[in-house]
């Protein structure tokens, strides 16, 4: 039944473990009661898939394949501990068997879902949260999570190892939030995959080797999510959200990697793809009419997408939409853009009163915008100090320089 | 049955503004109702309201015998001013009664869980 494939490589193995990871884990924490078993087992199943797919081909269904090889590994690991012995008496006899119910279907589905809810349950920081996402949901391995953070493979170890001792000892449940419940908990699980996506938009896109590549992996986690959740519209908010900055993303870093302001870019290198596929995931919201802080974003990026030119942009409509974006995420971060928006409107003046109204000291972009409204009135030294300032708080390379270049050429003026 | 401490640590610093006698009959009054709800649905272990910090004694190891000093134990702002231990078969049902206490005391508390599961419980 095996698809003959001798020179399947690691590397696509890898992918395939990738994809198939998250349901795995999730299917046998359910069966065993116990992520480590279950992580373990699966990692075991990847060993044994690299020394056989590529003599005996591909399976037919190779997750269903994982799944099964991992559950075996599991048992004969609980077997071989004592203590487990009890468990496993409670677990079908014939570990051989495929049940399909095991891979695919409802419980399946639950188990994913489940699984998400864990790694982003409120007990746990927000780092260990997006450590343990991406590991188990996400299936990156535990040096390519901490390569992504800047962290050492053994730091990004022991995290993952004390996460996963809180969810053990505090007996964090493996279930899906309900009713009323369900909103606030939904909340650090969007935010875990917005902020994924965040660190990987800090670099311009990689080009062929995507794999690791997080902003690709914040869409496929986000994308699975959509499909998980197809109802919830600040999930589908989210994917139109990350979908539209990834759109431009290729457009926001010139050749020496700095950054090309929205009012700068090549709107023509903008991926229309992308594009229409963000703005039909806000039309879908729209027609749901439960707006939240991720549709309003996302609502505010299709703005952006169909102007022509900067100067082209509705700002009327975006300024409604950041009033909006105010009144249920009343944060100083969204008061800055409203402020920026407001400024398109009725001028730098105006825009330059409300930012420094603002108690956002630490924060570059507060630096940078009001750097900007400065030169704007043609105040070129304030401008040029409030430039540096930004320069020295800003996180990104990309960022640091076009700031500099910035301050620089009012300098030079 | 798991078991959590729910703690409540208070800042004695704090300047506490002074309840009316009918703020602090409201307060009694729902504290009195969460603990009657936490004995009717099994929940409760047990619970008390510390006396002050400066009441505490500690004893610790010295040579060739304990030593006895005035406490607290840690020279901090903030102190255990009470607590509950309570039964519960998860984290998300003990954050449920953590809410509930959470609203009654208008303060923050601890949730943790303990080690060892109790040796009398069913």
């Amino acid at each position: 039944m095996s698809e003959a494939l001798p020179g399947l490589q690691e590397a696509e193995i890898g992918r395939i473990f990738r994809e198939e990871f998250g349901r795995s884990v999730a299917t046998l924490t359910r069966v065993f009661g116990d992520l480590d078993v279950a992580e373990d087992a699966v990692q075991e199943a990847f060993a044994l898939a690299v020394q056989s797919w590529p003599a005996d081909g591909l399976p037919q269904n190779p997750g269903a394949w994982i799944t099964s090889t991992a559950r075996r590994r599991a048992i004969d690991r609980i077997r071989r501990e004592a203590r487990g012995r009890d468990l496993v008496a409670g677990i079908a006899e014939d570990a051989t068997s495929l049940d399909p119910e095991l891979h695919d279907g409802p419980t399946v589905h639950d188990d994913r879902l489940r699984l998400l809810f864990t790694c982003c349950h409120p007990a746990l920081a927000t780092e260990a949260q997006v450590a343990l996402t991406l590991r188990l949901f996400g299936g990156l391995s535990t040096d390519e999570v901490g390569r992504a953070f800047l962290v050492e493979e053994a730091t990004m170890a022991q995290r993952l190892v004390r996460a996963k001792r809180k969810i053990k000892a505090a007996r964090i449940p493996y279930r899906v939030p309900e009713g009323r419940e369900l909103e606030p908990r939904l909340r650090p699980v969007a935010a875990v995959l917005y902020l994924v996506y965040n660190a990987g938009a800090e670099h311009p896109p990689g080009g062929a080797n995507r794999a690791g590549d997080l902003c690709f992996e914040a869409l496929r986690l986000a994308r699975l999510l959509v499909q998980l959740m197809p109802d919830e519209p600040e999930v589908l908010g989210l994917l139109a959200l990350m979908l539209l900055c990834e759109s431009r993303r290729g457009a926001r870093f010139d050749e020496s990697g700095g950054l090309v302001l929205l009012r700068d870019q090549d709107r023509g290198a903008w991926d229309r793809t992308s594009i229409e596929e963000g703005h039909a995931l806000v039309r879908t919201c729209l027609r749901i009419a439960r707006p939240g802080p991720y549709q309003l974003q996302a609502a505010i990026h299709a703005v952006h997408a169909d102007a022509a030119t900067f100067e082209r942009t509705d700002w009327g409509q975006i300024v409604a939409l950041y009033d909006q974006l105010l009144a249920v995420a009343p944060t100083p971060v969204v008061a800055l853009n409203r402020a920026i928006a407001i400024g398109e409107v009725d001028g730098p003046a105006r825009a330059l009163s409300l930012v420094d109204q603002l108690e956002l000291d630490g924060y570059p972009a507060l630096h940078a915008t009001r750097a900007e409204l400065l030169a704007r009135l043609g105040r070129d030294e304030e401008a040029q100090v409030a430039f540096e300032r930004a320069a020295g708080l800003a996180s990104s390379v990309a960022e640091r320089k076009h700031l500099l270049g910035r301050a620089r050429e009012l300098g030079g003026a | 049955m798991p078991q959590y401490l729910l703690s409540v640590h208070s800042n004695e610093c704090a300047t506490q503004k002074p309840m009316s006698g009918e703020d602090m009959q409201a307060m009694m009054a729902k504290i009195f109702g969460l603990e009657a709800d936490m004995k009717s649905s099994g929940t409760w272990v047990f619970g008390g309201k510390l006396h002050a910090p400066d009441t505490a004694t500690v004893v610790r190891p010295g040579e060739g015998g304990t030593l006895t000093t005035d406490g607290p134990f840690a020279e901090s702002k903030e102190h255990l001013g009470g607590f509950y231990i309570i039964e519960a078969p998860d984290l998300d049902a003990a954050l449920k009664w953590a809410d509930r206490v959470v609203d009654c005391i208008g303060a923050a508390i601890e949730v943790r869980p303990f080690a060892q599961q109790p040796q009398t419980s069913a």
